[in-house]
């Protein structure tokens, strides 16, 4: 027994020295930025005023959010969040079934399914984007003459959403096919022998089993779209009241030189991610795939 | 087999590199980082003739808009970065770049040489607490340019131009006056130019303080009325300097207030139009107005490792000869008085003394650290032009702008 212990004692211990190299290296390279940018927005740091810095303690934090600029765009972040992810787990869930259930021709489907995804967002981006313009592009030419969609709020809030859930609606479909597979056929054939009809045995069977799938595809896709910056910054730049989070944060940090009101800005949405996830690991109980049986 | 790919591969990498360093056998070589402009690069050929081996000039094109210019400059400003040494920059960034420390002052004897002939207001545009940061290259002033048909006396006011517009809507003719009121800097030009016609400022001319008040609100309910008016065209809020001139060029508007890269295009595209196409000075609030000032000077970043050729190498580069082969082959107005006399001026400026008379009078945008805070927020404030609330936008930028000034300004 002490024998087998003194054992498992190594293989910990060299499993922590196999483990330090790589995180020591995050550290550095994740660990230091974050640090620094959480020092620096504690300062009035304005490249424009280099004489200027100083510590200034919460003050750039109350600035930052009692602007209705920053909770404008914070509106806008939820509300594309929310859609998009929403629209992604029908679609994806769906594109899934037919992935899962397809018996000719299963490979090609899913590369093609998985297109959109494998496509670099901002190149995505650029083809909606003159797909919208007036002029040139074959949507933009479907609508009335003299529309410039992308020239208004809700009208750009959509397309932004649009390119949002196209890009990664496969994505999502990928994450709960992964959560299709822990399904057994036995349980929901089961159930037919029973009387539950296909509406009946989706509801009540998988779902419930695929439920850490779809928790962790949620999770995954909230953190992200929280984070939407690309689609946004080629479709609109955040003109016309479009800007999430990040736009504004960018804005702030690189156009306007304010390292200090920037950095404020990033470690809000650093928190606000780390209070999403914690939402989901704590209240849905989200765990990797898997780990729920052996809880 | 793949072993001896990847060896040619980066056998290949380093002869690119190393040539790359041994390129022009040891000539120092300035970067000149500039806004695109077709004829520049002979200029640019003209000086390294003149500079007989002491240093080779290369030409960097940045991007076409004004943000990613400077995005791109101030980005590698502020990592130090010695590959840039000559600066193409805007006239509302020299303040900022010189604050920061990321462009070097003209020393008096160089100062002495940029200056000399320059007019007045293109060469405040290069200063900034007293000390030259760049030396004046060319100058842009906006006219009201207008058809002879439909208007015989030029408007010498806003509510002229709106009078006249009234009139011909009543006959059933073109009645749009176009001018730049889409939310971006051009709202903001038109802006301050309003206020300096009503007699006043965004900032006071330290660049420190807020002053707006008064002739804020005046200018506010100026654009604000004309935008409400039969001379507003339907997408004013849409419209920058190139929708203006395509709007004019279709036959749609009577008059723009516009650059005057607008009288050469308006020959090219509508020769009928050309024939009663004329400029006139910019439209006032109750007299003369104030015409909005642009341009781009030359400045020497602070990280450059060749100050001393960078800066012999900016002065060619804006000097009488160079100003005038912007002029004729890109339609650059010039910053030195003398060039205006020259006669290879006269074919393709016959508005030159236009110009030159509204250069006097012009007003330059406010010079501060933070402009680009102050032209994000007075243009988010003032779009749709037909929605400003003048007594209210007016206390509501006052606020936005002195938080700008004390770093807490948050940009939309």
């Amino acid at each position: 027994m002490t024998g087998s212990g003194d054992v498992k004692a190594a293989e910990r211990r060299l499993g922590l020295w196999l483990c330090a190299p790589a995180a020591i290296f995050m550290v550095l390279v994740a660990g230091w930025p974050i640090l620094y940018s959480i020092w620096l927005s504690f300062n009035r740091y304005d490249l424009r005023f280099p004489q200027d810095q100083q510590w200034v303690g919460l003050e750039n934090y109350l600035t930052v959010l009692t602007n209705e600029f920053w909770w404008t765009a914070f509106g806008i972040t939820v509300l594309i969040t929310v859609v998009s992810v929403s629209i992604e787990l029908v679609l994806g869930m769906g594109l899934a079934i037919v992935m899962h259930r397809t018996l000719v021709g299963r490979g090609l489907i899913r590369t093609v399914v998985l297109i959109p995804y494998g496509i670099v967002t901002v190149v995505a981006a650029f083809g909606w984007f003159y797909a919208w313009t007036p002029g040139t592009g074959w949507l933009a030419a479907l609508l009335p003459d003299g529309s410039a969609p992308l020239t208004e709020q809700w009208p750009a809030i959509l397309i932004i959403i649009g390119a949002e859930v196209w890009k990664t609606t496969p994505f999502m479909a990928l994450l709960l096919l992964a959560g299709l597979a822990l399904v057994p056929d036995e349980l929901s054939r089961a159930a037919a022998m029973d009387g539950a009809g296909r509406w009946k045995r989706f509801v009540k069977i998988t779902l419930p089993l695929m439920r850490p799938a779809i928790a962790v595809a949620l999770l995954f896709r909230t953190l992200d779209a929280f984070r939407i910056y690309d689609n946004i910054f080629i479709l609109t730049k955040g003109a016309q009241n479009t800007g999430s989070v990040s736009i504004i944060t960018y804005t702030n940090l690189v156009s306007g030189l304010n390292l200090g009101i920037g950095s404020t800005m990033s470690v809000l949405i650093f928190i606000t991610v780390a209070i999403i996830a914690f939402i989901f690991v704590k209240v849905f109980k989200t765990g990797t795939p898997g780990t729920e049986g052996r809880r | 087999m793949r072993g001896l790919i990847a060896y040619v591969l980066v056998a290949g990498g380093l002869a690119t590199v190393l040539s790359g360093c041994g390129g022009g056998g040891g000539l120092t070589v300035i970067n000149l980082y500039n806004a695109p402009q077709e004829n520049l690069s002979k200029i640019v050929e003209r000086c390294n003739e003149l500079a007989e081996g002491r240093y080779r000039i290369a030409l960097n094109t940045l991007p076409r808009d004004a943000d990613g210019q400077r995005e791109q400059m101030v980005r590698r400003l502020a990592a130090s970065d010695p590959g840039m040494d000559v600066l193409g920059i805007d006239v509302t960034w020299t303040a900022e770049l010189a604050s920061a420390n990321w462009i070097l002052p003209w020393p008096d004897d160089l100062r002495e040489q940029a200056e000399k002939g320059v007019l007045k207001a293109p060469l405040e545009t290069a200063t900034y607490e007293d000390e030259l940061y760049a030396a004046p290259y060319n100058t842009n002033v906006q006219l009201l340019w207008y058809r002879t048909d439909l208007m015989p006396e030029p408007a010498e006011t806003w509510n002229d131009l709106i009078k006249t517009a009234g009139r011909l809507a009543d006959e059933g003719e073109p009645h749009y006056v176009e001018v730049t009121g889409a939310q971006y800097e051009g709202l903001v030009v038109w802006f301050n130019s309003m206020i300096a016609s009503a007699g006043g400022s965004i900032l006071n001319d330290a660049g420190d303080r807020v002053e707006l008040g008064k002739p804020a609100v005046t200018a506010m309910r100026q654009i604000r009325d004309f935008a409400t008016s039969a001379a507003a065209n339907p997408s004013l809020s849409n419209t920058q300097e190139d929708t203006a001139r395509l709007a004019m060029e279709s036959g749609a508007a009577f008059a723009q207030l516009n650059w005057p890269f607008v009288f050469a295009s308006m020959v090219g595209n509508r020769p009928d139009l050309a024939e009663n196409f004329a400029w006139a000075p910019y439209p006032g609030i109750d007299g003369p107005g104030k015409a909005p000032l642009g341009g781009a000077n030359f400045a020497i970043s602070a990280y450059s490792e060749h100050p001393t050729e960078a800066f012999d190498a900016a002065l060619c580069l804006r000097d009488d000869e160079s100003q005038l082969m912007a002029a004729v082959n890109d339609g650059l107005p010039p910053t030195i008085e003398s060039v205006y006399a020259d006669p290879a001026m006269a074919d393709p400026y016959p508005m030159r003394d236009a110009i030159l008379e509204a250069i006097k009078t012009a007003a330059p945008r406010p010079v501060t650290p933070v402009y680009q805070n102050v032209s994000t927020v007075t243009s988010a404030l003032l779009s749709p032009p037909r929605g400003i609330d003048p007594a209210g936008d007016e206390r509501r930028l006052a606020e936005q702008l002195k938080d700008a000034l004390e770093s807490r300004g948050v940009l939309p």
